[in-house]
């Protein structure tokens, strides 16, 4: 038996190897890694302790050895021969397989412009340390890209005192995955704390000390980072034949074009119950879709169904996002002691929720949100906007109907 | 063992929890939706989150970050990354008065 084998040694491809044991899958595991670490979490990258780059295993060289998953570290899948069932490795290795996954994930979209070799990109451990290093507090950074990577490193870096310029296309910061109430609120927060803005402007050049914009502007900057998105890996998947857009495409269950081949994570773009497909670049997506395909290779059936979720720090302020808030949505806030919360609602149905306070403060009426999202609930908007109406008891109601 | 008071019963509410600091270390303290009482660790042993500020469902609390989950009476780790159980302290109600034994 060939066994199963998993391309990708981040937060998916590791938890859907351990998941595979969890599922009862005895076969062989291999977990191929490009990267030469353990595999290890990458949300912690962006809050370096006492200005050292955390490096936070995901799991320990003992774990893996005990679950039996041959990990395969520094290594590059080169090429996969679907028909055969064989991948090959960068060193001339053939592995068989039963079952492969791609959790090849995302990488950093590229600058276009002079001088963009000079910007540094941020997904690795190694891009964290290289950034973070040369990010003295005298330095002037600049960051392309006013999203939520872009964000929040200005605020880690505002905090040990560094000066930093945001460089956005758009005419607001966060505008892609952040309600407009709260990349309002995040925008002031950040030109409170010095951070100052380009927006609405391309970029012409990255010198040795300045962005240069469209405008001509130029911004002093020692350190230029590039945040401006990612893009799926998607290109061993692409050359194997494999049904891609913008992603790996796959069905409910995770499943590509080919039956033997799976994707979760970053790079797969999952088929809608509402049609289409979609990408969720997150940590918790990355973890729930590998588990998800893991039972699903191991011999289950089982269609990927999870409310989206994410979560970004900003200075001491905590956004949760659970569903995707859409402009057409009907709106309902929710206004707290400690901040704000926003429903989002479809032709009566809860479907979205986000919330902005001091940490953590609002996380648990995020989840309560999420379970009444889950749970296909029609709540009364007014008690939705009622801060005394609990949502908890809202919930309990809505599972004893 | 040394009895500390950390608050009024009524200051959690049922099916509920606060953080409490005592001593340069942080602990969580628990109401049940019996009206039980008690204590744990306050910080996640997955990464340092406090988990008062997680929700707390029947006798489970779930890390505000991370999903993680533990039974709070017994500090059992019920779900991933969770896998490292809490600590627990005893905890008792005394004329309305949360007491927990940190020792």
């Amino acid at each position: 038996m060939s066994g199963i084998v998993i391309i990708g040694a981040g937060e998916t491809g590791t938890r859907a190897a351990f998941a595979l044991r969890e599922a009862g899958f005895s076969g062989p595991v291999t977990l191929v890694g490009t990267e030469p670490h353990l595999p290890y979490e990458r949300p912690p990258l962006s809050k370096p302790l006492g200005g050292a780059v955390q490096m936070k295993p995901i799991c320990s060289a003992e774990a893996l050895e005990a679950a039996g998953i041959d990990y395969l570290p520094g290594m590059s899948a080169m090429q996969i021969e679907a028909a055969r069932r064989q991948l090959l490795l960068g060193d001339g290795r053939i592995l068989s397989y039963d079952r492969l996954l791609l959790a090849t994930g995302a990488r950093p979209r590229r600058l276009v412009c002079a001088g963009a070799e000079r910007a540094l990109d941020f997904r690795t451990f190694l891009d964290a340390e290289a950034i973070f290093s040369h990010a003295q507090t005298d330095a002037n950074v600049a960051i392309i890209g006013g999203g939520l990577i872009g964000m929040e490193l200005a605020a880690v870096l505002r905090g040990k005192g560094t000066a930093v310029s945001i460089v956005e296309m758009a005419p607001k910061p966060l505008g892609r995955a952040v309600p407009a109430r709260f990349a309002a609120r995040l925008h002031e927060r950040h030109m409170a704390e010095g951070v100052r803005f380009h927006l609405g402007q391309g970029l012409a050049e990255i010198t040795t000390d300045a962005v240069i914009l469209a405008d001509g502007t130029s911004v002093p900057a020692d350190i230029v980072i590039s945040a401006i998105g990612v893009v799926p890996d998607i290109e061993l998947a692409e050359k194997a034949g494999l049904a891609v857009h913008n992603g790996i495409l796959t069905d409910a269950f995770l499943r590509t074009s080919d039956p033997h081949i799976f994707a979760a994570g970053d790079c797969a773009a999952v088929s809608q119950p509402g049609g289409g497909h979609m990408r969720f670049e997150s940590w918790r997506n990355a973890r729930s879709q590998a588990e998800t395909a893991a039972r699903n290779m191991a011999g289950n059936n089982e269609a990927f169904v999870a409310v989206p979720w994410f979560w970004s720090d900003q200075y001491d302020l905590g956004l949760q996002v659970a569903g995707l808030p859409q402009p057409g949505h009907h709106t309902v806030l929710r206004a707290l002691e400690q901040g704000d919360l926003e429903f989002y609602l479809d032709d009566g149905r809860l479907v979205a929720a986000a919330g902005l306070g001091p940490g953590n403060s609002l996380a648990k009426e995020i989840k309560l949100a999420e379970m009444l999202i889950a749970a296909g609930t029609r709540p009364d908007p007014a008690d939705l906007a009622d801060p005394s109406a609990s949502l908890k008891a809202l919930l309990k109601s809505a599972r004893a109907a | 063992m040394s009895w500390v008071s950390a608050c009024k019963f009524e200051d959690i509410e049922q099916e509920g929890a606060i953080r409490f600091d005592h001593g340069g270390r942080t602990y969580a303290i628990y109401r049940g939706p019996d009206d039980s009482i008690h204590c744990t660790a306050g910080l996640c042993t997955h990464e340092a989150i406090h988990l008062a500020d997680g929700l707390v469902m029947d006798f489970e609390v779930e890390c505000p970050k991370h999903s993680g989950a533990f039974d709070y009476r017994t500090g059992e780790a019920l779900r991933l990354p969770a896998c490292e159980n809490l600590k627990t302290y005893p905890a008792e109600v005394v004329d309305g008065e949360v007491r927990v034994a940190l020792g």
